[in-house]
């Protein structure tokens, strides 16, 4: 991000985000979770130490979130759990972004038939069923935690792409890019100065909301037992084994569950407050 | 329009067709088949099931006459359900999700609308911010979760429904409300967005310097500029509601055709899937459509193209 006197249009968006305070409770909120679930799991109990004597506790001074059914410590397994569910949400929203990005830019660029065509291939995606894209993935490829996020990412790119081929097809013709050719710049320098600065601002905010809805897939598929693989957990994991107990077993649902929400509640408001403050319009479609 | 229409209606059938091809390659090349299942199999009756069902035929002829029956509106036999035809199984679980679907989208509307229209006409006041937090919650606190916390309340705790079962009118009151939400918080936000965008415009000025009352404004002028977005996203969300949802299904038992989406995946019942990959793709294409028009309606100043 630049940082230059006078101001930068990132610096004033930096300003606007700032003064949006509950986008500023979002992002902090979101660094303390992601710290503790980084940084828990290591001084915590054992997260797959089993304790069949203790069965499952309710919440107490020793196990802070109570026990579960194996009488493994709940508020270590959320830590860790948080911790595979939020890499999980970061890598596949990155290869999503890669794809959608290229995907889209690429289109716009061409324009035309090529456009054209790319483009029907993305409507095309659109009209299939996702679960069963995934879920053939995932069948096809193994249940491997590395393919989950390739899985995931190959899903949730669609619209990444539609959102940059828009931008780019509009800025293309704007008035100042036709007058930065008029001033003599090279195609390069139009590209990387012009046209990718004013890319960016719906492609940041557009990601921030990815990641949310990645985290989502991700405790769906745990939902449908397709997701992460056991002793590792995930807040999908947990929500599902939440809700299979929780008629004698209350805490195994809420607390996994209210931090899962916590944090797409976090990932929301910031990414509505970057949309404000970055005054993306496109970004909604 | 008509015009239109039928264009329209012409360039979607190679998209369903590349969209039947895709899945029908893409499912026969996922290791397992339908008769690979718990209980083995003699060699011998899965070469007679096989042969019965013409899938020991090259693969080539099997998709020619799987296309060529669909032509004649039969989707085949199931191979999970064996007495059962794939049109009879969506027949008869369609209408459950598509009542819950019709249900639930009642819900999204109800909530929805006001909520968002509240929020845009009180912009950065605290009704704003209540009807925009509440929207939150509805999209940060996932099927998965808040149907198991109902069941939990208001089920197991209060008594006051069954905890799951698709019989009497009662029993269609949480599902609808659980599915709901998440529309309902969807919709709020998008009227909430298209109004803010059109109370800005001139002609609501105009509306406004003529003496109109605010609810006039805001009911007759504003509102419907205002749908738009909520409209686009309108369309693929019904296609999705009313072809079932399978954490909903799944959490309250219903017998929709929501489930059927995963479980014919793996049973590996091709032809289900391909049924119900149809079934989708046609009312996503539908709905697609219904919505271009609906948008001409909404915004005259558009024109069918």
């Amino acid at each position: 991000m630049e940082t230059e006197t006078g101001h930068s249009p990132w610096s004033d968006a930096w300003h606007r985000l700032r003064r949006n305070r509950l986008a500023v409770a979002g992002g902090v909120l979101l660094i303390a979770l992601a710290l503790a679930c980084a940084a828990g799991p290591l001084f915590s109990q054992s997260y797959e130490e089993q304790n069949l004597d203790l069965g499952a506790t309710p919440p107490s001074a020793m196990h802070w979130l109570g026990t579960d059914t194996l009488g493994r410590d709940l508020f270590a397994r959320t830590l860790y759990g948080g911790r595979i569910s939020i890499v999980v949400g970061l890598v596949a929203t990155f290869v999503a972004l890669v794809i959608g990005v290229t995907y889209g830019a690429v289109a716009g660029f061409a324009g035309g038939k090529i456009d054209a065509l790319m483009m029907r291939v993305v409507d095309i995606l659109y009209a299939l069923p996702f679960a069963i894209f995934v879920i053939l993935l995932m069948v096809f490829l193994g249940r491997n935690i590395f393919l989950l996020f390739f899985a995931i990412g190959a899903v949730e790119w669609l619209t990444m792409a539609r959102i940059v081929r828009g931008q780019v097809l509009s800025i293309k013709r704007m008035d100042f890019i036709e007058a930065a050719r008029a001033l003599g710049l090279g195609r390069r320098r139009i590209i990387f100065r012009h046209v990718i600065p004013n890319v960016l601002g719906p492609v940041i905010v557009y990601t921030t909301l990815t990641i949310p809805s990645v985290m989502l897939l991700e405790a769906f598929l745990s939902f449908l037992g397709l997701g992460v693989q056991a002793p590792m957990s995930s807040w999908g994991v947990l929500i599902k084994d939440g809700s299979e107990k929780m008629e004698e077993f209350w805490w195994l649902l809420v607390f996994p569950g209210a931090l899962f929400s916590m944090t797409l509640f976090s990932l929301n408001f910031l990414g509505d407050g970057l949309r404000d403050a970055l005054d993306v319009r496109a970004a909604r479609d | 329009m008509l015009r239109f229409v039928i264009q329209r209606l012409l360039q979607t059938i190679p998209v369903v067709w590349v969209i039947i091809t895709a899945t029908f390659f893409m499912i026969r090349f996922v290791p397992g088949g339908p008769f690979t299942a718990e209980k083995a199999v003699t060699p011998e009756i899965m070469r007679n099931l096989e042969a019965h069902y013409g899938l020991n035929r090259p693969l080539y002829r099997q998709y020619l006459d799987y296309t060529w029956s669909l032509l004649r509106g039969d989707l085949g036999p199931s191979f999970k359900y064996p007495t059962r035809s794939v049109n009879e199984i969506i027949a008869d679980k369609l209408p459950v999700s598509a009542e819950l679907g019709i249900l639930s989208l009642a819900v999204a509307l109800g909530a929805g609308l006001p909520l968002g229209i509240l929020a845009a006409v009180r912009r950065n006041t605290w009704i704003d911010y209540i009807c925009s937090s509440v929207a939150m919650i509805g999209i940060c606190v996932p099927t998965f979760v808040l149907g198991p916390l109902l069941i939990l309340v208001f089920a197991i705790h209060f008594g006051s429904f069954n905890a799951s079962g698709w019989y009497g009118p009662i029993d269609r009151v949480l599902p609808s409300l659980t599915l709901g939400s998440v529309y309902a918080a969807y919709v709020a936000r998008l009227t909430r967005g298209g109004m803010l965008e059109v109370l800005s415009q001139d002609y609501i000025r105009t509306a406004r310097a003529k003496g109109a009352s605010e609810v006039r404004v805001v009911m007759r002028h504003a509102l419907r500029g205002g749908l738009t977005p909520v409209v686009s996203f309108l369309g693929p969300a019904i296609a999705g509601i009313v072809t079932g949802s399978f954490v909903i299904e799944t959490i309250y038992q219903i017998p929709g055709i929501g489930r059927e989406f995963i479980n014919s995946a793996t049973n590996r019942d091709y032809t289900l899937v391909l049924g119900t990959v149809i079934l989708y793709a046609a009312f996503i294409i539908a709905m697609n459509l219904v919505v271009d028009i609906a948008l001409v309606w909404l915004n005259p100043r558009l024109k069918f193209e």
